[in-house]
Formats: structure tokens, sequence, C-alpha cells
């Protein structure tokens, strides 16, 4: 044997170890801890500021990847040795556990017999062939049909159960790194985007996560109408919800109104509302009366235009709230006296068209109606390894519960015909829970006794 | 009637079951033991009505939200998990001495959650708004509620194991340790524990995630708790397979487990309290 074999011999027993595991499993732990406390990906200012870092401070943690921390080379080199241990493990248990379950041993003898802690031995009367179907039959019933094998006249049984719970193990690491590859498929050929688009509008490009530019998409997306709702007595948002039209050449090819936790998928591009904004001014409408003659006029603008009332004055509105300290719709407005000076500001409410009376001055105003284009902010993302992942999260779940709550439980008898008898020999293991397949075993035995002696 | 008023039976009941334990081990009688889980038994049935009558009351409110939307709720729902576990492992291994070292977490929970917690019924902001919410929650407070029992019987597996090791040659042990279970079941236990809580946790996170996915696009986006979550998850799978190496029973498997549960505690409170991130249950 060369140096060069046992060198790989060492490196192939490390990462089959389980040791390795627990201790990456440990680091990863740890590490992953560094990310919880630093936050992650801000500017270098932002850092500086956040924590009064000195910049050499900042330099070195930088270079350490501590700002990007989970795709940082040593953590994705962490994760990457976790996956080699896990299917080093794998091809090492592997084909002896798949051994175990295709090949059993049919036939026990003493030395096998020796090694499990549930034996038993009954003396039984009659013939083997008598005694041989008396325990086939109470093992069908009360456990699992034998495999029967007969040698020099004695008769071997072997009996299992859940032989497939042995895979528990393996279908769970497996399915982490069929986790892993959805992520990277993910990763490769996803991407994450967002894209805002102002009520009565349409888009056809989407901004990438930090591009400059906009990438085309070969559909259309319309905003006909952005909503926002709120609980009652107070401003705390309800619901979000837009209405988008999917076209493709102009034409309509689907309808939704999308909400937080409803988004919208098409070509594999699912879109998910996740902000809102004003877009551009509002369009503000009152209703002004002369105090003097009573004469009322309509009249509507947008923000900052001077809105001429009868008389040579203007009205200006300045800015809008939407629930202004709980009273509702407000504007604040100010009147031109002709003169290019403006008055003093004042609010106006919607829902109290009554609260200028008491104000004095020339005008009456009542606010009717504001009119403000919102956009909505779409995140878009597109992501072909997500189904990769469920599937692994799926085997993840289904495997953990075989491993942890199933074994493979498995008996044998031998049936000798003895000076004084027939000797049946039973003996059985488990590889899981062996205090309640001890129980189990006792029982067994019971109704072996009771079948033999009858 | 309202829910406060079993939430305050369920307090009393988890403090009265806690004290009826601390009596049985000085005691060593039975009965006593009944007793407590009775009252167990008893303040569980207070604490479910109670959930139940506060989902009832904010659907009264016109809010059609599970009582899983605040930290009060959560809390609450976590004491409730506790004994859940707990009167399931009653139920299955009999070994009525945990009860003293299980019930106290349900009890602190309910006494934190009742002086200084606010239990005013809140509507969820649009991002909550999802049955994921409550398949998440329910998964990942049953796995938390199988780690604190793990945590209780590993520290009386460490008060047990200290004291046997230093009285070796006098005879058994007698006072309140005599009726601790062997040192054997009680590191069973936590490894039981743990089994059904480890599940849980995947499951949990497994939940967040598709909701995460459902909601933003993402399943993983390495947030604190998402992390602390992983974090918990790695302490527990690190457990789960030291039990197959040599050396890593007994002591360092409970001290493992007490790890583990401060840092589910941590993954629970100390990221909202502390750090910054999108379960916001906990920020002022």
């Amino acid at each position: 044997m060369s140096k060069q074999q046992s060198f790989t011999d060492q490196l192939w027993d490390f990462f089959c170890s389980l040791k390795l595991a627990i201790i990456t499993l440990i680091l990863l732990a740890l590490t992953s801890i560094i990310g919880t406390v630093i936050q992650q990906n801000k500017s270098p200012q932002e850092y500086m500021e956040m924590y009064g870092w000195s910049e050499s401070t900042f330099k070195l943690l930088d270079s350490l990847q501590f700002f990007d921390m989970y795709h940082s080379y040593w953590f994705l080199s962490l994760l990457g040795i976790f996956a080699v241990n896990l299917i080093c493990c794998s091809i090492k248990r592997l084909p002896r556990i798949i051994k175990v379950v295709r090949e059993p041993v049919l036939k026990a003898d003493d030395g096998l017999f020796r090694t499990f802690s549930n034996r038993e031995e009954i003396l039984a009367q009659g013939t083997v062939e008598s005694v041989r179907d008396k325990v086939v039959a109470v093992l069908g019933e009360k456990f699992a049909n034998p495999v029967v094998n007969g040698e020099d006249g004695k008769s071997y049984l072997f009996a299992q159960k859940g032989a497939y719970s042995r895979f528990g193990v393996y279908v769970t690491h497996t399915s982490i790194l069929i986790i892993f590859v959805g992520a990277m498929i993910g990763n490769v050929w996803g991407f994450k985007a967002f894209v805002n688009i102002t009520e009565g509008q349409s888009v056809n490009a989407i901004w990438l996560r930090g591009d400059k530019v906009p990438t085309p998409i070969d559909f259309e997306v319309r905003n006909d109408d952005f909503k926002v709702e709120f609980y009652e007595g107070g401003g705390r948002p309800k619901e979000y919800s837009s209405d988008l039209v999917v076209l493709e050449n102009g034409q309509e090819v689907m309808k939704k109104t999308i909400e937080v936790n409803h988004p919208l998928t098409y070509k594999g591009l699912t879109f998910y509302q996740s902000s809102y904004g004003v877009a551009g001014d509002p369009i503000y409408r009152f209703r002004v009366e002369n105090r003097a003659t009573g004469d009322a006029v309509t009249i509507m603008g947008a923000q900052g235009r001077h809105l001429s009332l009868p008389g040579g004055k203007a009205l200006i509105p300045m800015g809008y709230a939407e629930n202004y300290q709980n009273f509702g719709p407000a504007a604040q407005v100010n009147i031109d006296k002709g003169d290019h000076q403006h008055g003093t500001p004042f609010l106006v409410f919607k829902n109290f068209p009554q609260f200028d009376e008491r104000r004095g001055g020339d005008y009456k105003v009542t606010l009717l109606d504001v009119q403000q284009t919102y956009y909505t902010g779409l995140q878009v993302a597109k992501d072909p390894g997500v189904w990769v992942v469920w599937l692994g999260c799926l085997l993840l779940v289904v495997g953990s519960c075989g491993a942890f709550f199933l074994s493979h439980r498995r008996i044998w008898v031998t049936i000798q015909p003895l000076e004084q008898g027939v000797g049946v020999k039973i003996g059985g293991n488990a590889h899981r829970n062996q205090p309640a397949f001890a129980l189990f075993f006792d029982e067994l035995k019971k109704d072996l006794d009771d079948a033999l002696s009858s | 009637m309202d829910s406060s008023l079993f939430f305050n039976i369920t307090t009393i009941a988890y403090f009265a079951a806690m004290v009826v334990f601390i009596v049985y081990l000085t005691s060593k009688n039975e009965a006593i033991a009944f007793g407590a889980t009775l009252i167990c038994w008893a303040g569980f049935i207070a604490n479910t009505v109670a959930i139940g009558m506060r989902w009832y009351e904010a659907y009264a409110l016109g809010y059609q939200q599970a009582p899983l939307s605040n930290l009060y709720e959560s809390v609450v729902f976590f004491a409730w998990s506790i004994l859940l576990i707990y009167l399931l492992f009653d139920l299955k291994y009999k070994q009525r001495a945990i009860g003293a070292f299980v019930i106290p977490f349900a009890f602190a929970g309910m006494i934190w959650a009742q002086w200084s917690l606010d239990a005013t019924i809140a509507p969820l902001v649009p991002a909550l708004q999802s049955n994921w919410l409550t398949y998440h929650v329910i998964t990942c407070f049953l796995g938390y509620a199988a780690f604190a029992l793990a945590c209780g019987v590993s520290f009386m597996y460490l008060i047990k194991v200290g004291k046997e090791e230093r009285s070796a040659e006098e005879s058994p042990i007698g006072g309140l340790l005599g009726m601790f279970p062997s040192t054997k079941v009680l590191d069973d236990l936590n490894y039981k524990a743990i089994m059904v809580g480890f599940p849980m946790l995947t499951l949990g996170i497994i939940t967040g995630a598709a909701w995460a996915n459902y909601a933003w696009g993402t399943y993983w986006s390495w947030d604190p708790k998402e992390t602390w979550s992983l974090i918990v998850w790695f302490i527990y799978a690190a457990f789960l397979h030291a039990r197959f190496t040599r050396g890593w029973v007994g002591r360092r498997a409970a001290w493992l487990s007490i790890f583990g549960f401060g840092a589910t505690i941590f993954c629970y409170l100390g990221v909202n309290l502390v750090l910054s991130g999108l379960h916001s249950y906990g920020g002022s």
C-alpha cells in the first residue's frame, strides 16, 4: 500500500465521519449568528454610522466578508463541506443498508441469537412441522408473515416489519441536497426585480435588483387601479390591492386584483404587491361661496395652481392629507388676494363641510374631493428552482418522520427437535425504539406460549 | 365572562400545579402527583377555552384572524403548547416528577403575558393576513414546547447525575431526588422530546419559507428570525447525530439540549426584542 492511498483513505474517512457532521453543524450554528448581529448589505457609511466603527475595523470586517456573510466564500465552503459530508456518509453506509433490507439473514444461528437482547426458548410438544405451523400462524397474525426455510430437520423462520424505515435517514440527507440544488437553480436561472406602475399606465420592463437599466419582458402589465383600505377608527392599513391586467400584443390575456399575500403569476414571473406611493400632484375640487353675495362656484385644479375665484382672487391648494388626525381627508389652502400675496394658509375638511364657517373672511371654502393618483410597487420574482426546493422539503419531512418514528423490527425463530420435545428459539431486534419493541416481544412470547401449549 | 377570566384561571392552575408537583417531590405521595396532573388538565382546558374565546372576541370585532396575532397571544399559545406536549408525554411515559420542571415554563409564560404584555386585540396588517400564519405558528410552537420539555428534563438529569456521582458509595439517593426518574429514563425522555420537536421545527421553518415565497417571492432571505430558527435547527440536528457517537449521551446531551432551548428562546423573543427584522410583534 502506498502512502498516497492511505492519505485518500484518511480523507475519505474524514468526510464520512459523524464527528465532522456534528462539528460542521455546530460551526454553521455559531457562524450564522454573525449575520444576525451585524446587519447585512449596508453601505460603508451606514456601517460606520450605525456601529461607530473606525475605517480600519470596517476594512477588517469587510475583508472577512462579514457584510454579506451568507454568500461569503467561507460560509458557502462550510455548506459545501456539509453537503460533501452528507454525500460521503450516504455512499459509505447505503450499500450495507440495502443489503440488510434486500438480503436479510433468513436463518439465525446461535451466534446471532446471542446478540439479541430479546430472546426466548420454549419447549413444545408435537412434531417440528406442527409446531412450525402454529408459530407461522401466530407470527402472521401478530406481526408479519414469515419466510420459512427447512434444513436438517430444523425449521427457520424470519419475519420483518418496517424495513424501509432504514432509508428514512438517507431520504432526509438526500432531501437536504435536493434543497441545495433547488437553491442553486434559483440563483442561476432566477431573479428578483421590482417595478412601479402608475394607475392607468402599463409597463413592459422591470428593474432587476442592482441594475441601473430596466430589463424588457415579453408582455405588458397595466395597473387599472390601486386601492388602500384602512381599519375603521385608526390609521392601521387593512389591505393594499392593485387591479392588474396582463396584455400581449395589446390583447388582454389575464386580469387579477392582487393583494399582499395574493400575487399574480404569468409566464413564470410572479408579481407581488409590495409597496405604493403617490404619483404626481393630486387634483382638488372645491366649492367656494362668496359670503357677501351668497354666490357659489365649483372649482377644480392641481396642487400649487391659482384657481380663479369670481372677483379676481384665487384659491391655491397647497397640500393634502388622506386622514388628517383621524378627521378624514383634508386640504391645506390659501387665498391669493389678487396682488400675488399669499394669504394665511388654512385647513378644509371633506367630511366637515361647515368647518370653514367659523374662519371668517370673504369666502367659505368646502373640500369636495381630491383625486390622488397612486403607483403600485410590485416585486417581481422568477425562481425555477422553487419546486425543487419544495420537493426537498417534502422529502425532508417524510424522511425525518420515517427516521424518527418508524423502526425496522425483525424476528427470527428456529425450531428443532430435542430429546424432550420440540425446541423453539425466538429472538428479535429493532433498530430504533427498543423499549417499545421489548414490550411487543413480551406479548408475542405470551401468544406463542398459549398457542404452543394448546 | 370573557377570555381574560379564563386566562386568569389558567395562570392560577399552572401555578398551583407547579406547587403541588414540588410538594409531591418532598412528600413522595403518588396521590398528590395525580392531583397535580388533574390541575394541569384543568389549566389546559381553561387555556384552550380562553384561546377559543379570544378567537371569538376578535371575530366579534370584525377581524377574521386566529388568536396568534401578537406577542401576548403567542405567549399564551406557547404555554398551551407546553401543556399539550407535557400531557401527551405524561399519558405515554407517566413520569410525574418532570411536571415540576416543565410546568414552570408554562407558568412563567402566562404570568409574563398577563402582567406586562399588551392584551389588546388588534387587527392584522396585510402582510400577516394569511392562513400560512396559523400553520407556521402552530408547528413552530409545538416544536418550541417539545424543546422546553427536553430542557426541563435535562435540568433534572444534570441535578440527578451530579448527586449520584457524589454519593456513589452510599445508599440510593433519597430526598427530593428519590422521586426523579432514573438518569437513563431522563436521558431517553430528553431524546424523545427532541425527536418530536425537531420535525415540528422543520415543518415550522418550511411553512415559514412557503409563506414567505407566496407573499414576497423569496423563500429564504437570511432575515435574523429565519437565521435563528436555522441555528436552532442546526443545534438539535447536532444533538440527534451526537446520540450515535460515543461520549455524547448523558451529561453533554443534556447541556446541548439546554443550549438548544436557550437558542430557541432567543429565536422566539430575543430576535424581536434585541435584533431587527420581519417578525415585528415584539417591537415597540
